[in-house]
């Protein structure tokens, strides 16, 4: 036996053993159009990589968190197009699926440091915008739940923090954007309010700059150099015995030893 | 009492100065503005083509996002918004078809048929407080003052949305009468500023500008009383141009119907935002003796 037919064999083996094993009932659905049968509990994701899919794109965390893997799926008898992250979602039987793991959508330049938290410069960079006509197709095409139309309208009435804080949890698939009929393109406007409501609106933490002033006037220079200096038994020791916030502490916890506080 | 109240996009941002003098002056008078949960964009121009249902959709939803609140009316204060949340109510009342359209395009709201009314806030002055009890609330009279009411388009036309009599309406004259200025009439006051052609000709805009300001002025008014902001911004934003094309034309303040209202009823000036009118009302107000 050549090589060659050798690894095909073990290949067949193994799909073969794979399929015993699993014995789960193969349901089909229809990816991009062509049907087939894989086993029912799959994700959108595996199943498409079960019918022979690679990703080397549209594939990310696998944890539902990066946003790469946006999908379409539509249910028999139903004329609604739903959404989904493709590692999220779970298959039903004849279901259509199609991912849009990337939307070419406008995203303007900006040099961010020379931005203020004025609604203007929103309107300025996002000038469609101002198509909106409140169909709501973005908020429906929104696999994070998110109230999308409601952030779009918050930045219409020039309320960055609403808009930044409705759109929180937006990972960037893009979906919201494919749906758009006015070529809006919700996600890059809501990551521009996040970080005007970052940078330029949300209060700054005096106590933060004045430790890191402090940090940069050397007050830990004595304390780094000595643990520096110290062998690996005694930086184990030190580790061993020190004192751990309990999980449960509240706000005023403070350690016994404030030597570095 | 409370009243469900939909501010629209420009409130929020140029034209706080309609805003916030009504809020506190509401308050004053035992009415609270409760804003509408997830309200969006009015639509801002009603569309004229009959089979335009898209742009119903905006305002419509605003008046389902009401009917949600368990509110049977929805209080607004720009004109504007008025004219096209109206137009879409009555729409979403008397075109069954229409209707079932949009509810079914809205598959993911609640069915609509046009349950709420839509009401300006001098509607509310006139029937639900009324000009005498309002009288007897001002406690600075704007005595002497000569203010002249203006219109404009979306308060009057068409006549099915008309909060007042669409060829002689009186109610501008009654609200200004009840707060002890001298109303001023003068016949362009229901005439167009121009509205959103200030976009595309702006020359022709300044000719309408000049046409209603000098109207007014050779009437006798010392500003004119306002209650839309995109006739503010028509008549105010190229009065310095006027000014330089006009010899003796000094300019004219523009003030919200709500700005007057809040002084008047005695409450802190700065409530009514004048740094956001055009020109300077304040020398009017102080000459009067209603400013410090």
């Amino acid at each position: 036996m050549s090589a060659k037919k050798k690894d095909k064999s073990s290949a067949e083996t193994m799909v073969k053993k794979e399929r015993e094993v699993s014995k789960a009932k193969l349901i089909p659905v229809h990816i991009m159009g062509k049907r087939y049968d894989v086993p029912e509990g799959l994700t959108l994701m595996k199943a498409m990589e079960y019918a022979g899919y690679k990703f080397i794109r549209g594939c990310g965390c696998r944890g539902g968190t990066c946003g790469a893997c946006g999908t379409v799926y539509r249910k028999p008898g139903d004329y609604r197009l739903q959404v989904a992250l493709a590692c999220q979602k779970t298959i039903e039987p004849d279901m259509h699926i199609t991912q849009i793991p990337f939307f070419p959508a406008n995203r303007a330049h900006y040099e961010f440091a020379d931005l203020t938290s004025a609604p203007e410069e929103v309107f300025k960079l996002y000038p469609e915008l101002f198509r909106c006509v409140a169909c709501n197709a973005c908020t429906k095409a929104c696999p994070q739940g998110i109230e999308v139309m409601d952030a779009v309208s918050a930045l219409k009435q020039g309320n960055i923090t609403v808009a930044a804080q409705i759109g929180f949890e937006c990972i960037q698939c893009g979906l919201c954007t494919s749906r758009c009929f006015g070529e809006l393109v919700q996600y890059h406007m809501f990551q521009l309010a996040r970080r005007i409501y970052g940078a330029r609106i949300t209060p700054r933490a005096e106590h933060l700059i004045e430790m890191t002033k402090a940090i940069d006037e050397g007050r830990f220079d004595n304390t780094l150099e000595k643990l520096r200096h110290m062998s690996e038994e005694e930086l184990k020791e030190l580790y061993r015995k020190r004192e751990e916030e309990p999980v449960t502490a509240g706000e005023d916890w403070r350690p016994k030893d404030k030597t570095y506080l | 009492m409370r009243l469900a109240y939909y501010p629209g996009c420009t409130l929020k941002t140029k034209a706080r100065n309609l805003e916030e003098p009504a809020i506190a002056s509401l308050e004053a008078l035992g009415f609270e503005l409760e804003e509408i949960p997830r309200w969006n964009c009015c639509g801002a121009v009603h569309s004229l083509a009959d089979d335009d249902l898209i742009h119903q959709v905006a305002p419509v939803r605003n008046l389902i996002r009401v009917k949600e609140q368990g509110k049977d009316a929805v209080v607004t204060l720009c004109s504007f918004c008025f004219n096209t949340l109206k137009r879409a109510n009555l729409l979403m009342k008397d075109d069954a078809e229409k209707r079932d359209t949009l509810n079914s395009f809205m598959d993911e709201e609640i069915d609509y048929s046009g349950e709420v009314r839509v009401l300006h806030l001098l509607e509310v002055l006139r029937d639900e407080i009324g000009w005498e009890a309002l009288a007897q609330e001002v406690k600075f009279p704007l005595r002497n003052l000569k203010l002249a009411p203006y219109y404009g388009c979306t308060l009057l036309r068409p006549r099915e949305v008309a909060i007042d009599s669409v060829e002689n309406p009186t109610i501008l004259r009654e609200f200004l009468k009840a707060l002890g200025a001298t109303p001023v009439e003068f016949p362009e006051s229901t005439r167009c500023c121009g509205s959103y052609q200030i976009v595309s000709s702006p020359d022709s805009i300044s000719g309408y500008a000049w046409d209603i300001l000098s109207s007014a002025l050779s009437h006798g008014a010392e500003a004119l009383v306002l209650t839309c902001p995109l006739c503010d911004y028509d008549l105010g934003q190229g009065q310095k141009e006027l000014v330089k094309r006009h010899n003796g034309f000094k300019g004219m303040p523009l003030f919200y119907f709500t700005q007057l209202l809040a002084l008047a009823l005695g409450l802190d000036p700065q409530v009514c935002h004048f740094e956001l009118n055009h020109g300077s009302p304040e020398s009017l107000l102080r000459e009067n003796g209603l400013l410090p």
